[in-house]
């Protein structure tokens, strides 16, 4: 197998959740998105340890296993938050950074 | 043995009494106060034993030596360490290894880093004054904060300072040595808050814990440069206590690796040990309950950093070259705190600053001891100082509790007091003139030891700096008696009746205390309260046996204290018990010099008689400060502390927090908002903007068109500026692309 | 070799296409279930290079909880479950441009710099391994990391709480 076949499909499934953040309006499917690119790293990740034959691209990917949960479940308590005080859980009505 | 291979249960036992009164102990018939008096009384009790073993280990060292003249070449053989710098040892006599247990917190990378205890006389000399003054202290605390909002998270925090300053002291490597230097500062940061309601005190607290913090970071950066030091001088790095020691001896590490680790860890001893010029939160801590002053703000936590310094002495001694005589960066420190702090002294009308300010110039004794490389007079003061001063402070307490209705103003609510409180009046006394250095008390020995140090080592400037230190201390400590003590009783009902008088934090938290009674706070056994509110509403007295028995115990301690190493009469116990014999610099001994002594004792007394002829005899310019100009202003200086506040919040943070801000301002208005407008509005836009300004009105313009560009890019901007993250996010993505283009392209 | 390659590549397709599911559709749950379907193949992947610890944790953690959270979270903002008109923001054409340009530019780079580079692979990785190395060489990141998710424990409940 080749290195690039993995990094590549790395590479677009990162692509895809970049463009799955910058144009969904729902606040969970851009987390959603967030977690596509983080599932890409880990690819990446992984794949490297393989090539390089040691395990800390396993326990790296282990360590963003991690935070992607923890950041799932501080972004959807964001996503609560937010549709508490706004009623709505589209990101066009999240606009208080207003110039 | 046993006392001494098992020493880690000293620290372990309050640290068990912390989580048990923080657990269980509001459910407890004393709120928790007998578990923190119980354990810390088992802690004494433990010290105790190991400072037997301790001294009998010394002495069955020494009895061997005298046996086998060989006997310490074969140690050392067996040790493996160099015998060239092992002369100091042989002349001082037998070597006693420290007792070293030592297990694995944790492995990163390879590295093992441990805890364990590292047991030596210097150790346990720390272990016995701190949880003598500890348990003093705890109890002295169960009358003194009865009926406390919070007795009980008053005595778990005392109980965790406790723990957390010993395992500083058994500490046998640096990093330990560094989480128990931290956890004391976080114990002195919540017991200096422990009435947050009022602003002043949290304020107090809060730089508190910031500026031992400043120093932190020099503590921080030394631990880690210590680690390097063992490395370069034998290959694989450690923070031990004992490597370091022996890498700064060997000779094998480079004299400006040794000087900067020095200086890093001076760093921290100035931010802990209130030296100038980060001495002034020290003070501002008197804002705590008095018990906590006097434990952790006098004896123990504040010399943690003079701890420090003697135990990886080494370094200092390499580092700052301190046997060369001279002037070194240590001694000058320390030399600069004595009579900055004695000054200051002198113009506190609260008998607790009076006694904080006091606390940074003995501290700065010590410092200065190390730096002139009189270490076992530094520490011996280090010793005496801790009962003396924790003796003056628990004093203070006792007199605002039962005699100026929770002031510690004295000027204002104090006087005459000595006739109604007669064993604090004689503690007092006694305190004070050990502090002042008078013969035979604690003080003298070991004030006239560092004196004796500086002078022989080379530092003649520092004796003198270290008299007249000691003539200053002299005067304003009877200043301080006479206000407290004698004249005509200042204080009274007015005290109550007057709401602008708030000189003691202790009278607001009074009021408030009583706000809570009215309120049925279930907390408070609404019957204590009151009879503890009427013991302080009437006339002054002397306090109940709990906080009576305390001083006497300290002041008894005070007078004998300093015979451990009365040189004059030959007995050295204290050098003998406490001065390591491995891993360590040759520091000279001197003998006693009756006319250094004898100066040193007339220059105390010459201080105490000055102050004598003008507070009783009325002798000399009396209100020098309202009548001259020049007075008034040094009067000024001197209340003003110097200035040094107004320069750290006014000078250094308006310095540094002005400018980055209005850098980052300009960075926005000028460059991102300029980039986003030329984005914007195009390249015809930039052309004219050029035309018109850099070509038209030439480089005078620059300036014009700076300003007129931001006003315009401001209303472009604002259209881009929608708010909406996603736009935000696009031009990040779409920035990353074009720079990694460009980058790829470039590369 | 060639039986690892069709794998890959059946795994692969079904990844994209439905991590183009998850980022186009119009129902917020079939999103969520494409998500699956991509996280499923990545741990397919790990399988295919031989660390089947990962791969396990990622069924796991990924496909177990984050997922069922997902699902919560489009309960509890009530997410529209039938389809409708769009989901999309007017960043649509811009935003598909960016990135087509970031995974053009990433694929060149990787191109470039990997060209033929081939992946030997060995015994699987055992597990004691990935855990040793958990448990020696990266201890403090793993404590850190404890620490991190602690810090999100309380800080999700300190959001989502009502008060």
């Amino acid at each position: 197998m080749l290195l690039n076949q993995f990094l590549l499909l790395g590479a677009v499934l990162f692509g895809t959740g970049v463009y799955g953040v910058l144009t969904r309006r729902h606040t969970v499917l851009v987390l959603m998105s967030i977690e596509l690119m983080l599932a890409a790293v880990n690819i990446n990740l992984v794949a490297f340890g393989a090539f390089s034959g040691s395990v800390a691209g396993q326990v790296f990917a282990l360590f963003v296993l991690t935070i992607a949960a923890a950041e799932v479940g501080v972004g959807l308590a964001i996503v609560l938050l937010i549709f508490r005080n706004l009623h709505s859980s589209d990101l066009d009505d999240v606009d208080v950074l207003k110039g | 043995m046993w006392f001494l291979e098992n020493a880690w249960l000293v620290p372990l036992v309050p640290a068990v009494s912390f989580a048990v009164i923080l657990l269980v102990g509001k459910r407890l018939p004393k709120q928790g106060s007998e578990v923190g008096v119980a354990a810390v009384g088992a802690s004494f009790v433990l010290a105790c034993g190991a400072a037997l073993q301790w001294i009998q280990r010394v002495a069955d060292a020494e009895g061997a030596d005298a046996e086998g003249g060989h006997a310490l070449a074969r140690v050392i053989g067996a040790l493996g360490r160099s015998v060239g710098r092992l002369g100091a040892e042989e002349a001082h006599g037998a070597v006693v290894e420290p007792v070293t247990r030592h297990t694995t917190w944790f492995q990163n990378g390879g590295v093992e880093l441990g805890v364990g205890i590292q047991i030596d006389g210097l150790a346990v000399m720390m272990m016995f004054v701190v949880t003598l003054i500890s348990l003093l202290v705890h109890v002295y605390s169960t009358e003194y904060m009865r009926g406390d909002r919070r007795f009980t998270h008053y005595y778990a925090a005392l109980s965790l300072f406790t723990a957390s300053m010993l395992t500083l002291v058994v500490a046998d490597n640096t990093l330990q040595l560094l989480v128990g230097w931290e956890l004391v500062g976080l114990c002195s940061f919540m017991l200096i808050g422990h009435w947050w309601e009022e602003k002043p005190n949290s304020d107090a607290a809060l730089k508190a814990f910031l500026t031992t913090r400043t120093g932190d970071i020099g503590l921080l950066t030394g631990v880690i440069m210590t680690y390097f030091v063992v490395e370069r001088a034998t290959g694989e790095g450690s923070f031990s206590i004992l490597a370091v020691n022996e890498a700064a001896t060997s000779g094998e590490v480079g004299h400006t690796l040794l000087f900067w680790t020095a200086a890093a860890l001076l760093l921290g001893i100035i931010g802990k040990s209130g030296q100038f010029p980060l001495h002034t939160w020290l003070p501002d801590a008197m804002a705590g309950p008095t018990p906590v002053s006097a434990l952790i703000h006098a004896a123990t936590m504040v010399v943690a950093g003079v701890y420090l310094g003697a135990r990886v002495y080494p370094v200092f001694w390499e580092g700052f070259s301190i046997d060369d005589g001279g002037v070194n960066l240590m001694a000058a420190v320390g030399g600069i705190t004595v009579i900055i702090g004695a000054a200051l002294a002198f113009v506190q009308d609260d008998v607790k600053k009076v006694l904080a300010y006091s606390t940074i110039s003995q501290l700065g004794y010590m410092v200065m001891g190390l730096g002139v490389g009189a270490w076992t007079a530094a520490v011996f003061h280090l010793f005496t100082h801790a009962f003396f001063k924790a003796n003056l402070f628990l004093g203070a307490g006792s007199v605002s509790h039962s005699g100026s209705h929770h002031s510690f103003d004295m000027k204002k609510d104090m006087g005459g007091l000595r006739t109604v409180m007669p064993t604090t009046y004689r503690t007092f006394l006694i305190g004070t003139l050990a502090l002042a250095g008078i013969f035979p008390l604690a003080g003298f020995w070991s004030k006239d030891e560092i004196l004796l140090g500086a002078g022989e080592n080379g530092y003649e400037l520092f004796l003198v700096v270290g008299l007249v230190g000691a003539f200053m201390t002299a005067a304003y400590m009877t200043r301080c008696v006479y206000y407290v003590f004698f004249g005509e009783y200042r204080g009274g009902d007015h005290a109550h009746a007057d709401p602008s008088h708030a000189a003691g934090d202790e009278v607001v938290e009074h009021h408030l205390a009583e706000a809570q009674d009215r309120h049925e706070d279930d907390r408070l056994p609404v019957a204590t309260a009151h009879a503890h509110d009427d013991g302080h509403h009437g006339a002054p007295h002397e306090s109940p046996g709990l906080i009576t028995v305390p001083l006497v115990v300290l002041s008894v301690f005070s007078v004998f204290a300093g015979f451990l190493n009365a040189t004059a009469f030959d007995i050295e116990k204290f050098q003998e018990w406490v001065e390591p014999t491995v891993a360590f610099v040759p520091v000279e001994h001197h003998a006693f010099d009756w006319t250094k002594a004898v100066i040193s004792v007339a220059i105390a007394l010459l201080g105490i008689g000055a102050s004598y002829a003008y507070y009783w005899l009325g002798l000399g310019p009396q209100r020098l400060a309202e009548r001259n100009a020049v007075a008034r202003a040094g009067k000024r200086f001197l209340v003003e502390k110097y200035y040094l506040d107004h320069l750290y919040t006014d000078v250094v943070v308006g310095f540094v927090k002005a400018p980055l801000a209005r850098a980052a301002y300009w960075f926005n208005q000028h460059v991102i908002d300029n980039v986003l407008n030329y984005t914007g509005r195009g390249a015809r836009a930039l052309g004219r903007v050029t035309y018109d300004y850099v070509d038209q009105k030439g480089v005078d313009g620059v300036v014009n068109g700076i300003g007129l560009t931001t006003g315009e890019a401001g209303g472009a901007v604002r259209t881009i500026q929608t708010g909406r993250l996603q736009f935000y996010a696009f031009l990040l993505v779409a920035a990353v692309v074009v720079f990694a283009a460009l980058l790829w392209v470039a590369g | 070799m060639i039986a690892q390659n069709v794998v890959f590549g059946v795994l692969a397709a079904a990844m994209v296409l439905s991590a183009i599911g998850v980022v186009t559709t119009k129902n917020v749950v079939h999103a969520a279930l494409y998500l699956v379907v991509v996280l499923a193949g990545g741990a397919g992947q790990f399988l295919l290079l031989g660390q089947e610890f990962v791969a396990w944790v990622q069924v796991l953690v990924y496909i177990g909880a984050v997922i069922v959270l997902f699902l919560f979270g489009i309960m509890l903002t009530r997410a529209p479950m039938q389809p409708k008109e769009s989901l999309d923001n007017d960043l649509k054409w811009p935003g598909l441009v960016v990135a087509v340009a970031l995974v053009g530019i990433l694929g060149a780079l990787l191109v470039d710099a990997f060209e033929d580079t081939e992946i030997e692979l060995e015994a699987p990785t055992r597990t004691i391994e990935v855990t040793d190395a958990v448990f020696r060489t990266y201890i403090i990141p793993f404590e850190v990391v404890g620490i991190l998710l602690l810090a999100a424990l309380i800080g999700a409940v300190v959001l989502a709480r009502k008060d």
